[in-house]
């Protein structure tokens, strides 16, 4: 399926997520680098480093307002009346707007709608914390006491948190009008159940049949928050000529633009999107919730407007990933091979149609070669916030089923669980789960490099355990656009359309100094804003590096032709005669043997008289995102008397296909395993019975801290993507797979209790430690 | 009513007016142009707004305007000397200790209080010392490497 631009989809562009992309001609052109592999200091640092770099609330524009929202308390209400009309007779009010001020423009686009009516909700509040009201005043303290003067009639309904819950028949109804797509014969009655969607190969029940050992278990997974340390932050401004400006940090300015002006009834190319530095996203920004009543404030009151939100309502209101519930089932012979293997993934959405569980049942046997497989996701409907993609939404969860169901298996028939795992693992032709037929890949050769690990030979302490997992992520490519100018003192300035989320811009200059030849120093990364290049998708799917480094290296090679034809204009000789090689032109033939070679340099400063600028242009699909593996071994330490876990040594081998900026590989690495192991053991969403979030703060939420972790060791491996001219696939994902189902299982080794339900927080260990001593 | 306050922010003579229960945060970044410390929370949670109040290390979210009055403020944007980077931001550089960069400010205003204190810590040591302020991009890894061998370095 295309992506569409204006297309809103819960995971941006995700049919391109998931859809196989076949390469009949791979592109993998060069093995032996001078610049990529090496790890210079990147662009952005030492704005980084002395608080000159620019993020969302650093930024400000003439005569700005400060917009604030108005939040639902409840989890889910009838509005029956908004009266703004004290607020707006407040001095310094200049604008209040309600979802009549946001009107609907989206023209029958059920996706584009649920995000216009997630930004501002139209009759109902559909959770704690949802958008009902906005001001914009001329200080904080104004907007504050403006929000204090609105007047909200709410008629409670009965509400429904807990994925469970919400599939039992006669829960209460997050959309009243929701029938499930997906089963046949549609149903007739409306249920909290989105959709459902099956995967899978073989006959599941007959390889059953066959299996000595099967292995039944059901799991929970708490919902988590991206924990992004920058609240979503932008600067909105709309011109009565119906033009607009917007900064804001994103994920994808592109994609923001589209969606705003949709949302706003405005022509795309007449809202300038500008990226700010982006203080962490993890897929937390790839969603729009503030901007568009940003715009619609600005617009009401012409002038520009600030709109910060605060960590409260970055916990209630945007993010979060899916709480879930999943049964998984495998079975295996007595010699190791898994017969058959069957899951169930119930994930939530939040109050709108998402894909959350498809992409969980599309992940959650991909590591393996399976004859029999099938795995059932249902989407489902609760009073929470609208989920958002978090860094490889929905394989942690799945991946915590999956492996902790190998790992017992494993033992059940006496086999070590890497082993066992090499056997079924899935190599370069396996049929995968979800239907492609892989390429080569790196499975096998990260449980390989595993079992080799010194840290698996390791002695472990008292009340220690090790465990180990593996993780799988699809990666993505998407449309990318991209220029590279050079000066007219032979400088390249390389201009992109991904923001740059952890170090993008050195990587993406490592590959065009290297194709052009010359310094890694000489080259300029940019990131546009939206009126300077054409479309480029977001930065998702680990395809930051990935897509524009490939964009990259062909605007380079463009640029390369015309700085050949501009050589053989100075030389007067035929461009056929004239070859780039280490950042120069060279005449090939002895008749040219007394013309020196001319560098970058010298063909620029002769532009002028030779046909104008020197650049090179590259528009691209970038197809064949190589699907990424990787092998985590974690140890804990569990303290019986409290059932506090502390990650003791941790271990991260992944393939990068070809780490550009291997520094910043081993960064995506670490972050990763850090995020999983905090989700492991200590972060979840907890709801009380009236439907509230009763931790929207990072004292309460709590994400891990620098005392709560080890150093994380990292083994990167260099399997090439085929489809890439450097063999790169992106790498930013994978890394949060794994540690879910790791440290369950090394909780299982130390303690012999299995944990089924994450976080494995102090309490939930003490009750299974207790259990088991019990008996 | 505003408050007018006298401080000394990295070296220069600072006066100010601001609100009785505005924060010095939110003076440093409205008022003063001096954007490096950030709001991550504003409940004192995540140590993004760190800055050096008198040379303890504080979160200026949790700290009014009017209590500048008469103290020395060192923020991130004092830092270097100069061109002249401090051994913490040089080597926050050289590890790659940030990804999006955001918590950075903080990391090194923590940091460099740390080492003022302790100019030797062990491992556990700098790790606690930094359990204020935290990082979503990194896993601290290549933070307390920076920490350390900027350590050795100001050790001489």
């Amino acid at each position: 399926m295309a992506s569409e631009s204006t297309t809103a989809h819960p995971f941006e562009d995700a049919p391109n997520h998931v859809t196989p992309t076949v390469i009949h001609d791979p592109i993998l052109t060069k093995t032996d680098f001078k610049r990529v592999g090496t790890r210079p200091l990147r662009p952005d640092g030492l704005d980084k480093v002395t608080g000159r770099a620019r993020y969302g609330a650093d930024f400000n524009m003439p005569g700005q307002l400060v917009g604030l929202v108005l939040r639902s308390p409840h989890a889910h209400a009838k509005i029956k009346k908004i009266d703004t009309s004290k607020a707006e007779k407040l001095a310094g009010v200049k604008a209040v707007i309600t979802f009549a001020d946001m009107p609907d423009h989206t023209g029958g686009d059920q996706s584009m709608y649920d995000i216009l009516e997630n930004c501002m909700a139209r009759g109902v509040a559909k959770y704690d914390g949802h958008a009902v009201a906005a001001v914009a005043a001329v200080d904080a303290a104004t907007a504050r006491a403006a929000l204090k003067l609105i007047k909200v009639d709410y008629e409670v309904l009965k509400h429904v948190t807990d994925v469970d819950e919400a599939v039992k028949p006669g829960a209460p109804l997050v959309n009243p009008k929701n029938i499930t797509e997906g089963v046949e014969p549609k149903p007739t009655k409306p249920s909290n159940i989105a959709k459902r969607t099956e995967f899978g190969h073989g006959d599941v029940d007959a390889g059953f049949k066959e299996a000595d050992v099967i292995v039944t278990r059901s799991f929970r997974t708490e919902q988590t928050h991206q924990g992004y340390i920058e609240p979503h932050a932008c600067v909105a401004s709309v011109s009565p000529d119906g033009t607009g400006e917007l900064w804001v940090c994103t994920q994808g300015h592109f994609v923001y633009r589209n969606h705003c002006a949709m949302l706003l009834g405005m022509d795309v190319s007449k809202l300038r999107v500008t990226s700010s530095e982006i203080g962490g996203g993890f897929g937390g920004k790839t969603h729009v919730w503030a901007e568009p009543v940003a715009l619609a404030l600005s617009r009401k009151a012409n002038r520009p407007v600030k709109l910060t939100m605060t960590r409260d309502e970055v916990f209630r209101a945007s993010g979060p990933t899916s709480a879930t519930s999943i049964d998984v089932k495998i079975g295996a012979k007595k010699d190791g091979t898994i017969v058959a293997a069957d899951a169930t993934l119930r994930f939530t959405c939040g109050p709108y149609y998402g894909m959350w569980a498809e992409l969980g049942a599309m992940t959650a046997f991909a590591c393996y070669d399976l004859k029999n497989v099938r795995t059932v996701g249902y989407e489902v409907l609760v009073n929470r916030p609208k989920t958002a993609a978090y860094r490889a939404p929905s394989a942690p969860m799945a991946a915590f089923a999956v492996e902790s169901v190998m790992d017992e298996l494993a033992h059940k028939i006496g086999m070590n669980e890497v082993d066992f795992r090499i056997k079924n693992a899935a190599k370069q032709g396996t049929r995968a789960s979800y239907g492609p037929v892989y390429g080569p890949i790196g499975i096998g050769a990260t449980l390989e490099a595993a079992k080799k690990h010194p840290h698996m030979k390791a002695p472990l302490g008292k009340n220690q355990g090790r465990g180990m997992a593996c993780g799988f992520w699809f990666n993505f490519g998407g449309q990318t656009c991209t220029d590279i100018n050079i000066g007219p003192d032979g400088s390249v300035t390389l201009t992109v359309g991904t923001v740059d989320v952890g170090g993008s811009r050195a990587s993406l200059a490592l590959c065009v100094a290297e194709e052009l030849g010359v310094p890694y120093e000489q080259v300029k990364c940019l990131v546009a804003d939206t009126g300077t290049l054409g479309h480029n998708d977001m930065t998702d799917g680990s395809r930051g590096t990935f897509s524009s480094s490939m964009a990259g290296i062909f605007a380079a090679r463009n640029a390369v032709t015309v700085l050949r034809e501009r050589a053989a204009k100075m030389w007067e000789i035929p461009v056929d005669d004239v070859k780039w090689e280490d950042g120069h032109a060279k005449a090939v033939g002895s008749k040219y043997g007394n013309l020196a070679p001319l560098s970058i340099k010298e063909i620029a400063a002769a532009a002028g008289n030779t046909g104008g600028p020197i650049a090179g242009h590259s528009e691209i699909v970038a197809d064949g995102a190589g699907v990424s593996f990787a092998t985590h071994i974690a140890d804990v330490e569990v303290d019986p008397e409290t059932g506090r876990s502390k990650i003791v040594r941790y271990t991260v081998i992944q393939d990068a296909g070809k780490a550009v900026h291997p520094t910043y590989v081993e960064g995506q690495y670490q972050g990763g395993a850090a995020q999983g192991i905090g989700w492991a053991l200590n972060e979840e969403y907890i709801y009380g019975k009236d439907g509230r979030l009763q931790n929207p703060g990072f004292l309460d939420y709590r994400i891990p801290v620098c005392s709560d972790l080890p150093m994380i060791d990292t083994q990167i491996l260099e399997i090439p993507n085929p489809n890439h001219p450097y063999g790169v696939r992106g790498v930013g994902e994978t890394s949060i797979v794994p540690p879910l189902a790791a440290i369950a299982n090394a909780m299982s080794n130390a303690f012999g209790v299995r944990m089924t339900h994450v976080p494995m927080s102090p309490p939930r260990v003490l009750k299974a430690l207790e259990a088991a001593k019990n008996g | 009513m505003a408050v007018l306050v006298s401080t000394t922010i990295n070296g220069d003579n600072v006066e100010f007016a601001c609100e009785p229960n505005e924060s010095l945060l939110d003076v440093l970044r409205n008022r003063l142009g001096l954007s490096g410390a950030k709001e991550g929370c504003g409940t004192g949670d995540c140590g993004a707004c760190s800055v050096q109040v008198d040379g303890r290390v504080v979160c200026s979210c949790l700290v009014l305007g009017v209590e500048a009055e008469g103290r020395e403020i060192e923020t991130v944007e004092g830092l270097a000397h100069g061109t002249e980077l401090h051994p913490l931001q040089t080597k926050f550089l050289e590890h790659a200790a940030l990804q999006c960069g955001v918590c950075t400010p903080g990391f090194l205003m923590a940091a460099k209080a740390l080492l003022e204190k302790n100019p030797d810590p062990t491992e556990e040591e700098i790790r606690f010392g930094l359990a204020g302020n935290l990082c979503r991009c990194t896993g601290y890894d290549k933070i307390v490497r920076a920490v350390q061998d900027a350590a050795k370095v100001m050790r001489g």
